[in-house]
C-alpha cells in the first residue's frame, strides 16, 4: 500500500502543471473569441487562483513520492502537544 | 447529563451565528441580478466589470485569505472573541448593503461601495466556519464530536434555505398582485432581507458574549503554550503543511463540488436548462433541503462509531456515478415534448408599447400552452413592429419558463433531496475530521485554510464552470457536470489512499 502511495506521488506531481497548462489554454480560447473585459477578468481570476493550488499538489505529491504519508497516524500523535 | 447541557448551549449559540452568516452570504448570490441591475447596469461598462469583480472575488479569492486573517486570530487571541468578530463584521456589511443608494441615485460610488461590503463579507465569512466547528469540537464530549459538530453543519444549508425563504416571501408579500409585488421587490423590497438580517445579528452577538472561552485554548493559554506564529507553524513546517494538503485534496475540494452542485447548480440548471418557473425552481430546493437536512446529524452520530472517512468518500462516488443519471431525469421531468397540449385552452396576449420619439411600437406577445397533465408554458417574444414597411427585428427577445405538472414536481424534488443526501454524506462528518487533524494551537488557522479553498474555490466556481462548459460543449447539456466529477473522482482517490480512518482520536 506505501508502495502505490508514493507511487501515485508521480501522478499527483504532474497534475498539477497538467490542469494549469489545460487551463490556460482554454482561457486562451475563449478569449480569443470573446475578447472583451469580462472575459479576460474571468479567465484572469480562474488562472491566478489556481496557480497556488496546483503548486500545493505539486507539494502534495512530492510528499506522497517521498513517503511521508506512511506513518501520518504516529506522527498526528507526535503533533498534539 | 450538566456536560450534554452545557454542549447543547454552546451547539445554540455557535450555530444560530453561523446560519445568519451563511444567510448573509447568500443572500447577494440569491439576489445577483436584482443586485446588479440596481448598482452595476449593463451600460456603464466599467461597472458591469465590478459587477464581475464583485461575484468572483468575494466568493472565491477573499474567503481563503479570511480564513488566514482570522484562523490566525483565533489560534493568537482564543476562538471566542474572534468568531465575535467575524459575526459583527458580516451582519454589518449584510445591513449596510441594504442601506446603500443605488446607481441612478449616488452614481459610481455604488458599485463601489457593494464591491468592498461584499468583500467584508467574503473576509467574515472565512473567519467564521473554522472558529465555529473547532470551538464545538473542542467542548464536545468525547466519542461524541462527529455528532455534535454535525449540528454546526447543517448551517450552512439552513442558511441557504432561509434566505430562499425569505427571499420568496418577501417578493409575494409587497403587493395583492403578484405582478407588482414582484415589480415591487426589484425596485425596493430586495433590501428588506438584507436589512431584516441585523436584528438576528445582534441576538447572536449578544449570545455569543456571553459564552466562556474554548476550554483547550484556555488550557493553552494557561500553560503559556500558544502559538506565536500560527501562519508559520501551520504552512511553514513540513509536518503540518502535508497534513493541509491532505485534508484540501482528500476530503474538502471533492466535498466542496459535491455541496455546491447538489444545491447551487442544481437549482441554477432547473431554472436555466430546464426553464422551470422561477418560484418552482427554488421551492424545489426548499423541500429537498427541509427533508435532507436532518441526515447531517445521522452521518455525523453515523462517523463516532464507524469512522469520517468512509462516508464522506461513500458520498463523493454516490455523486460521481449518479450525477449523470440524476441531472437527466430533471431534463426529462420538464420536457414537455412528449406531452399532449391541449390547444383548446391555448392563450395568446398581444400588447403594443409605443416608441417614444418614433412612429413604432414594442410588440409583446405572450403564449400560455395548455398540457393534460397540467403542466403549463408561458413563452414571451418581444420585437418591435416598425412603421417601415419590410423593415423587421433580427432577433427578437424570447423568453420562455414552465411551470411543471404536481407529479413531475415532486419527482424533482425526490432527486434534487437525493442530491443533497450526498452533501450530507461528505459535509456532515468533515468538521471533526478537521479538527482531528491538527493540534489545538494551530487549529483554526490549519482547518481553515484548506475547508475555504475546497468550498469557496471550488465548490464556489462549480456553477460557473458547469455553465462555462455547457456553452463551450453545446451539445451536451450535462456535460457542466464533468467539472464535479473529475475534481471529486480526484479526491476519492487521494482520500482513498491517504486517509486514515481512525475512530475518535484524541484531540487535547
Amino acid at each position: 500500500m506505501n508502495q502505490l502511495k508514493r507511487l501515485a506521488g508521480i501522478i499527483w506531481i504532474v497534475l498539477g502543471p497538467l490542469a494549469i497548462y489545460y487551463l490556460v489554454k482554454t482561457a486562451a480560447g475563449e478569449i480569443n473569441k470573446k475578447p472583451i473585459i469580462d472575459t479576460w477578468v474571468q479567465w484572469g481570476v480562474f488562472v491566478v487562483v489556481s496557480i497556488p493550488i496546483a503548486i500545493g499538489m505539486v507539494i502534495f505529491g512530492y510528499y506522497a513520492w517521498k513517503g511521508e504519508y506512511d506513518h501520518i497516524e504516529e506522527e498526528l500523535e507526535e503533533l498534539k502537544y | 447529563m450538566k456536560e450534554t447541557k452545557g454542549i447543547w448551549k454552546i451547539i445554540g449559540a455557535s450555530s444560530l451565528g453561523t446560519l445568519i452568516e451563511w444567510y448573509d452570504f447568500y443572500l447577494f448570490g440569491s439576489l445577483a441580478t436584482v443586485l446588479a441591475s440596481q448598482f452595476f447596469p449593463k451600460t456603464n461598462p466599467t461597472a458591469a466589470l465590478l459587477s464581475t469583480l464583485a461575484t468572483f472575488a468575494a466568493g472565491f479569492i477573499v474567503r481563503p485569505f479570511g480564513a488566514l486573517v482570522f484562523g490566525r486570530l483565533g489560534d493568537l487571541i482564543g476562538r471566542k472573541y474572534t468568531f465575535l468578530l467575524t459575526l459583527i463584521l458580516m451582519g454589518g456589511s449584510t445591513f449596510a448593503i441594504g442601506l446603500v443608494p443605488n446607481y441612478d441615485t449616488i452614481g459610481f460610488a455604488a458599485p463601489i461601495i457593494v464591491l468592498l461590503l461584499r468583500l467584508v463579507q467574503g473576509l467574515a465569512l472565512g473567519g467564521e466556519y473554522g472558529g465555529a466547528a473547532t470551538y464545538v469540537a473542542e467542548h464536545a464530549p468525547i466519542h461524541r464530536r462527529g455528532y455534535f459538530t454535525s449540528w454546526i453543519q447543517t448551517t450552512a444549508t439552513l442558511g441557504l434555505f432561509v434566505s430562499l425563504g425569505v427571499i420568496l416571501i418577501t417578493r409575494h408579500a409587497l403587493d395583492p398582485d403578484l405582478t407588482k409585488s414582484i415589480a415591487k421587490f426589484n425596485d425596493y423590497g430586495w433590501r428588506i432581507p438584507f436589512i431584516a438580517s441585523i436584528a438576528l445579528v445582534v441576538i447572536s452577538i449578544y449570545i455569543r458574549l456571553k459564552m466562556k472561552e474554548s476550554p483547550l485554548f484556555e488550557k493553552l493559554k494557561t500553560a503559556g503554550t500558544t502559538s506565536v506564529n500560527p501562519l508559520k507553524e501551520s504552512f511553514g513546517h513540513k509536518i503540518n503543511l502535508k497534513m493541509v494538503l491532505l485534508a484540501l485534496f482528500g476530503a474538502t475540494m471533492g466535498q466542496g463540488v459535491v455541496w455546491y452542485t447538489g444545491q447551487f447548480y442544481a437549482q441554477s440548471f432547473i431554472e436555466n436548462v430546464c426553464k422551470v418557473d422561477f418560484d418552482q425552481s427554488r421551492t424545489i430546493l426548499i423541500w429537498a433541503i427541509l427533508a435532507a437536512t436532518p441526515f447531517f446529524v445521522v452521518f455525523g452520530s453515523l462517523s463516532d462509531r464507524i469512522g469520517r472517512k468512509w462516508i464522506m468518500l461513500a458520498g463523493m462516488l454516490l455523486a460521481i456515478v449518479s450525477y449523470r443519471y440524476l441531472f437527466n431525469e430533471l431534463l426529462v421531468l420538464s420536457d414537455v415534448s412528449n406531452k399532449m397540449e391541449l390547444v383548446y385552452l391555448k392563450q395568446i396576449k398581444k400588447t403594443h408599447t409605443p416608441i417614444a420619439h418614433t412612429s413604432d411600437t414594442l410588440r409583446t406577445v405572450t403564449n400560455k400552452h395548455f398540457f393534460d397533465d397540467g403542466a403549463m408554458v408561458v413563452e414571451t417574444i418581444k420585437d418591435t413592429a416598425f412603421s417601415t414597411i419590410g423593415k423587421t427585428t433580427i432577433k427578437p427577445d424570447v423568453k420562455m419558463y414552465k411551470i411543471l405538472d404536481t407529479t413531475a414536481y415532486w419527482k424533482m424534488v425526490f432527486f434534487v433531496f437525493i442530491m443533497i443526501l450526498y452533501v450530507t454524506m461528505v459535509y456532515g462528518p468533515i468538521a471533526a475530521f478537521l479538527v482531528e487533524l491538527f493540534p489545538t494551537r494551530i487549529r483554526y488557522t490549519s482547518m481553515s485554510l484548506p475547508y475555504h479553498i475546497g468550498n469557496g474555490v471550488f465548490g464556489g466556481l462549480t456553477p460557473f464552470i458547469a455553465t462555462l462548459l455547457t456553452t463551450i460543449y453545446t451539445n451536451d447539456k450535462l456535460v457542466g457536470l464533468l467539472y464535479p466529477i473529475i475534481i471529486a473522482t480526484v479526491s476519492l482517490v487521494i482520500g482513498a489512499l491517504y486517509i486514515r480512518n481512525k475512530i475518535d482520536p484524541q484531540i487535547d
